[in-house]
């Protein structure tokens, strides 16, 4: 009796784990497919030369020579860089300081403002580049050229100019994403407990110490998330550019995945994409490390402390 | 909401008064955009190009929204769109809440090693594999096919992991081992109490991933070349990219694309907003 029993459980046990495999299998067979194997055969690809049609040739670094001799590319990491920068820093202060006012105890209406606030982020990116498109027109009916005209500035010629095709956009990211980052921060606020808050006034801190030492570093965590996706977010930046400058993709905006994308679909130079690619994995790979090793030291200090 | 005072709470503080305009400020900036959009979805591409360009709704909608349609096949698009989004939603639903109660409530070997493959799946950049998927996608024969959006995104760590989350913390061991007791398989338990006991997780992974697939353009640009698969995104740009360049009528095709989403929003955004803070704040 005591046998039988122990067998049927151990088969029970079996037939549990054979339905688990099964119910995880599909993620695992589609990410085979359409996730490692690409990333592995990114690789291989880099080192051959292939239009997509006749059969590849190796042409051993030749990909990494011609991207690395191409000012354009070197263009595109810089203005990644730049853009990244100048669309994501100002966002999330500026996100910051909405939510901040969001979760504050004066205010009415909050959930009207919260529901404007957050608008842009529902409306796609494609619209977004359409909208800021005619934004930001070369021609003095544009609104951001009009708007300059009233205090007697000439026409910018948005798209070809090396300052104000970043600002541009730039300005898109920023219009987009600092709704949703503002949700996430007011979150974050809110999930703070008011009795850190009570305590502190009962202990006689001012409004300016209490943001400065209780809602500041308990938002830590989310600004570490917030910070990250936003540069995973900046590299791949592609819509804002092809929209707005069309297919050739201006020197002064085109982006690394912009580059990327003209070189296979434009010019149907896959190895030269390819190779372009692993540069861009490479980025963020070394990017995604040093946010790790930044959260792991902000963590082991708050342990010590 | 019992709400404590705070410092500087008063009827006419001058701090109120600048919270408020702050708020203001930013929601105008926020929705001065929607509005240019609708003005020149109104007006003709010459009272556009004047100077001052107009700022007030003109009569030009319906013309402006036909010219659209002459161009582009825009509810052709937008039944693409409204296909794809649905499909990959409702597939990504079941698989990422099966794998997710498979590992919030299984036992098997592996469990772990397992787990976190998939969440270090989650850090590689999609765009590395771009060509040699696009390659895949030729080799399959599924260029022009919507099977080269649906298949591909099945594919969602991200819906695993917050499922699992979410299963783990809602459906307590003990409903589950009685529902064992009885007989039940495991396949069954899932169907019968996990689904039915998670609904607002589905609610809330279905709202991202939805809106996630609706608004997505690079995959789409690259496998549906037909402009008959176009989907709303890839059409909007093509439109975008028309010889004449017809701002009103570029608006209002944009517009019209922008509409739907805005209304859903608005009916339910509470729950938008709910789901995609909770998405976040929980990873």
């Amino acid at each position: 009796m005591e046998t039988t029993k122990k067998t049927k459980r151990l088969t029970e046990k079996k037939r549990t784990a054979l339905s688990a495999y099964l119910f995880i299998s599909p993620f695992f067979i589609l990410f085979a497919i359409f996730g490692l194997f690409p990333m592995i055969f990114s690789f291989y690809l880099s080192f051959f030369r292939w239009d997509g049609l006749n059969p590849m040739t190796y042409v051993g670094f030749k990909n990494f020579e011609f991207i690395f001799n191409d000012p354009v590319f070197f263009s595109s990491i810089k203005n990644t860089f730049i853009i990244g920068i100048m669309g994501t820093l100002p966002q999330i202060i500026v996100a910051i300081l909405i939510a901040f006012a969001l979760n504050s105890q004066l205010i009415r209406f909050r959930n009207t403002f919260r529901t404007f606030i957050f608008l842009p982020y529902i409306t796609s990116i494609v619209a977004v580049a359409i909208i800021f498109g005619v934004v930001f027109n070369n021609q003095p009916f544009g609104f951001a050229n009009y708007f300059l005209s009233l205090f007697d500035i000439a026409p910018i010629r948005w798209d070809a100019e090396y300052w104000p095709v970043k600002i541009a956009i730039a300005t898109m990211v920023f219009w987009r994403w600092v709704g949703y980052n503002t949700i996430i921060f007011l979150a974050g606020m809110q999930s703070i407990p008011k009795e850190l808050y009570e305590a502190a006034k009962m202990d006689g801190a001012t409004l300016s110490q209490q943001i400065r030492l209780i809602t500041l570093p308990m938002l830590k965590p989310i600004t570490m998330f917030v910070v990250f996706t936003a540069t995973i977010g900046s590299f791949q930046l592609f819509t804002e550019p092809l929209i707005f400058l069309g297919r050739n993709l201006r020197e002064e905006g085109i982006t690394m995945v912009a580059y990327l994308w003209r070189d296979a679909f434009v010019y149907n130079s896959f190895g030269t994409a390819s190779a372009a690619a692993i540069v861009l994995f490479l980025i963020i790979i070394t990017l995604t490390a040093i946010n790790l090793f930044i959260t792991n030291r902000i963590g082991r200090s708050k342990k010590i402390s | 909401m019992a709400a404590k005072k705070e410092v500087g709470e008063g009827k006419f503080s001058i701090k109120k008064m600048g919270v408020y305009l702050f708020l203001i400020s930013g929601s105008l900036v926020s929705l001065f955009p929607f509005y240019y959009m609708f003005v020149m979805a109104t007006r003709l591409n010459r009272e556009i190009n004047q100077v001052p360009p107009p700022f007030t709704p003109g009569r030009h909608l319906v013309e402006n929204f036909q010219k659209v349609t002459s161009n582009i096949d825009f509810f052709g698009a937008m039944w693409n769109s409204l296909y794809v989004s649905t499909t990959i939603t409702i597939g990504t639903l079941f698989l990422c809440s099966l794998a997710g109660y498979t590992f919030a409530k299984l036992e098997f070997k592996g469990k772990n090693v397992l787990f976190v493959m998939i969440l270090v799946t989650m850090m590689v950049p999609p765009q590395l594999g771009l060509i040699p998927q696009y390659y895949i996608i030729t080799t399959l024969g599924w260029l022009n096919d919507f099977k080269a959006l649906i298949i591909p995104g099945l594919i969602n760590a991200f819906g695993i992991f917050w499922m699992r989350q979410y299963i783990k913390d809602g459906v307590p061991f003990e409903i589950i081992e009685a529902a064992r007791i009885d007989g039940c398989s495991n396949f069954r338990i899932y169907w019968n109490i996990v689904v039915p006991m998670t609904l607002p997780a589905f609610a809330t992974l279905g709202i991202i991933v939805f809106m996630h697939v609706w608004n997505d353009f690079l995959w789409p640009l690259v496998v549906l070349r037909d402009p008959s698969m176009h989907t709303l995104q890839v059409a909007l740009r093509a439109l975008n990219d028309a010889r004449q360049m017809d701002y009103g009528m570029i608006m209002s095709g944009t517009f019209w694309a922008t509409v739907p989403l805005l209304v859903v929003f608005l009916l339910f955004n509470r729950l938008f907003i709910q789901s995609l803070s909770e998405g976040a704040v929980k990873s």
